[in-house]
């Protein structure tokens, strides 16, 4: 399966920084770069629960492609949901459900900031993903 | 002016974690261990395990001795004399829990519990589901502004329908002591139960249950610098008279038949199943190490230190406290700075600090925070580690803003 174009961008951006506050500066502007959520949007039904900020996610079905937008009041929390967005946008079902979140935020040197997944709830936006695709 | 703790190298797992860049400042969740309990554990274990109160072979014997002589240290640490029991449990929530079903069967319909608003889920979620089983109300005690229960609001909720009041010594949150005498002789004075949740206030200073006067005192092992999987729970003689067994199994009883059995009084009768047996022997050790420190010393430190803690957030822009903290610790939040970003930046720089709702949703809710950092001090911390703290909190502001 190969990666969509977006995702290896990021790859290209992340491997190998020097150091935490250029990877969390470059998180930031990642975050900066997701496409805003109308008001509307941002409302119970899409927000994720098991994130300890906020995050919310639509997502539509483009000939047979998912489509995702998501937005989180944290802004660290924002960049590493739009690292997810890179990885799994444009993707089928059936793919979206081979996604290892894992081993793409570890290729992305971001496998520490994965392990505090209970409170960022990555893994909350990536079930809530497979369960909008279901 | 450096805040040095003579006490650090007693404790080996801070040179440990310094040497993997970590700065330990989250000891209200859990505190690292002395070395004397290290060494409790690894004789225990090598020198031959045993059952307690079973077997009439040498190492059980030895294993009991051990295990009986910590509950006597327990009760020492708690000057606790001869008014009372210790009673061994998994930990303070399960002891909390035992209190809860124990002494479900003496209240009624419409019976009131007061708890407060800064309770932990361990001394609120027990209550409230009691309160559902029973068609009980609960009734929750306000706070003001300094984050201290407001007695005179306590005055008029605490009345003739109160049949238990359950509430924290210190609370984990906002690091204020409670009104305990005066809350306890308010519930007294109505013949209700009352219920220490000493989590947090029995690591900080000497408690004494005679002279507070509850009926039952709770606290946690593994905050106390003592092994996990421990509680231990006080309880007056009188109270313990009316709690009824919750857990039922092997050594609590008396006599079994297959259709009814009768039940061990205190403390076995709600020590159901083998104790942990390592986890009571291991906490013995740390009292003992505690019991050898100079207390006015350690109070004298612990103050230090968090006055350093406060002076550092109040030279910063923008910080609001919770509450007013007096020992221990400090929660805080940053204006226009969101507590996960903060979080994130801060494990980023090795400052193990903890960040959310710290297991009082509630109370977050009600002072409308969606979550807050908590720095969190034990008796090992010194100045070195608040630098460090700050030069992390900074860099993260930098960035942040």
């Amino acid at each position: 399966m190969s990666l969509p174009a977006e995702a290896v961008d990021a790859l290209q951006a992340f491997q190998d920084l020097p150091g935490w506050e250029q990877r969390a500066r470059l998180l930031m502007q990642w975050g900066e770069r997701l496409p805003v959520l109308s008001e509307v949007e941002m409302c119970d039904t899409n927000r994720v629960h098991g994130c300890e900020s906020q995050v919310w996610l639509v997502g539509e079905l483009k000939d047979g492609h998912w489509l995702f937008r998501a937005n989180s009041d944290a802004r660290l929390i924002r960049g590493l949901v739009a690292l997810l967005l890179a990885r799994v946008n444009g993707l089928s079902a059936a793919e979206l459900r081979q996604v290892d979140l894992a081993d793409w935020f570890n290729q992305l040197g971001l496998a520490r900031q994965l392990s505090q997944s209970r409170s960022n709830g990555l893994n909350a936006v990536l079930q809530r993903m497979r369960e909008l695709a279901a | 002016m450096m805040i040095l703790s003579p006490w650090r190298a007693d404790f080996p797992a801070i040179a440990a974690l310094h040497r993997q860049g970590q700065t330990y400042l989250d000891n209200a969740a859990t505190t690292q261990k002395p070395q004397a309990l290290l060494d409790a554990l690894a004789h225990y274990y090598a020198n031959g395990a045993a059952n307690v109160h079973r077997a009439q072979h040498l190492p059980g014997a030895h294993a009991t001795q051990a295990f009986e002589d910590s509950r006597r240290k327990a009760a020492q640490w708690l000057n606790a004399g001869d008014s009372g029991q210790i009673i061994f449990t998994h930990g303070a929530t399960s002891a909390l829990n035992l209190l809860a079903y124990g002494l479900e069967h003496l209240f009624n319909p419409g019976d009131e519990i007061v708890i407060s608003a800064l309770e932990h889920h361990a001394n609120l979620l027990p209550w409230q589901q009691l309160a559902q089983r029973r068609e009980l109300k609960l009734v929750i005690l306000p706070l003001d502004a300094d984050g201290v229960i407001d007695l005179d609001a306590a005055r008029r909720l605490i009345g003739p329908r109160t049949r238990l009041l359950a509430v924290s010594q210190l609370s984990n949150v906002i690091g204020a002591w409670q009104p305990l005498p005066a809350l306890l002789a308010l519930a007294k004075a109505q013949n209700a139960f009352t219920v220490i949740d000493g989590a947090q206030g029995v690591v900080h200073g000497r408690h004494d249950v005679q002279t507070l006067g509850c009926d039952f005192y709770v606290f946690s092992s593994h905050k106390l610098y003592g092994p996990d999987g421990l509680g231990v729970l006080f309880g007056r003689h009188e109270a313990l008279q009316q709690l009824r067994p919750w857990q039922f199994g092997g050594e609590m009883v008396l006599d079994a038949n297959y259709h009814d059995a009768r039940f061990r009084p205190a403390p076995l009768g709600f020590e159901a199943g083998t104790p942990p047996i390592s986890s009571v022997i291991g906490l013995g050790a740390s009292l003992d190490y505690l019991a050898g420190l100079d207390q006015h010393a350690v109070c004298a430190h612990e103050s230090a230190l968090h006055d350093y803690l406060l002076k550092g957030l109040a030279a910063r822009n923008g910080i609001r406290l919770l509450g007013k903290p007096q020992v221990a610790l400090a929660s805080f939040t940053i204006e226009g700075v969101h507590n996960s970003d903060l979080a994130h930046l801060l494990t980023e720089q090795g400052i193990a600090v903890r960040a959310g709702h710290h297991c009082a949703m509630p109370l977050l809710k009600s002072l409308h925070l969606a979550g807050a950092i908590r720095v969190s001090l034990a008796l090992y911390n010194d100045s070195e580690d608040l630098e460090r703290f700050f030069e992390a909190l900074d860099q993260a502001l930098e960035l942040l803003r």
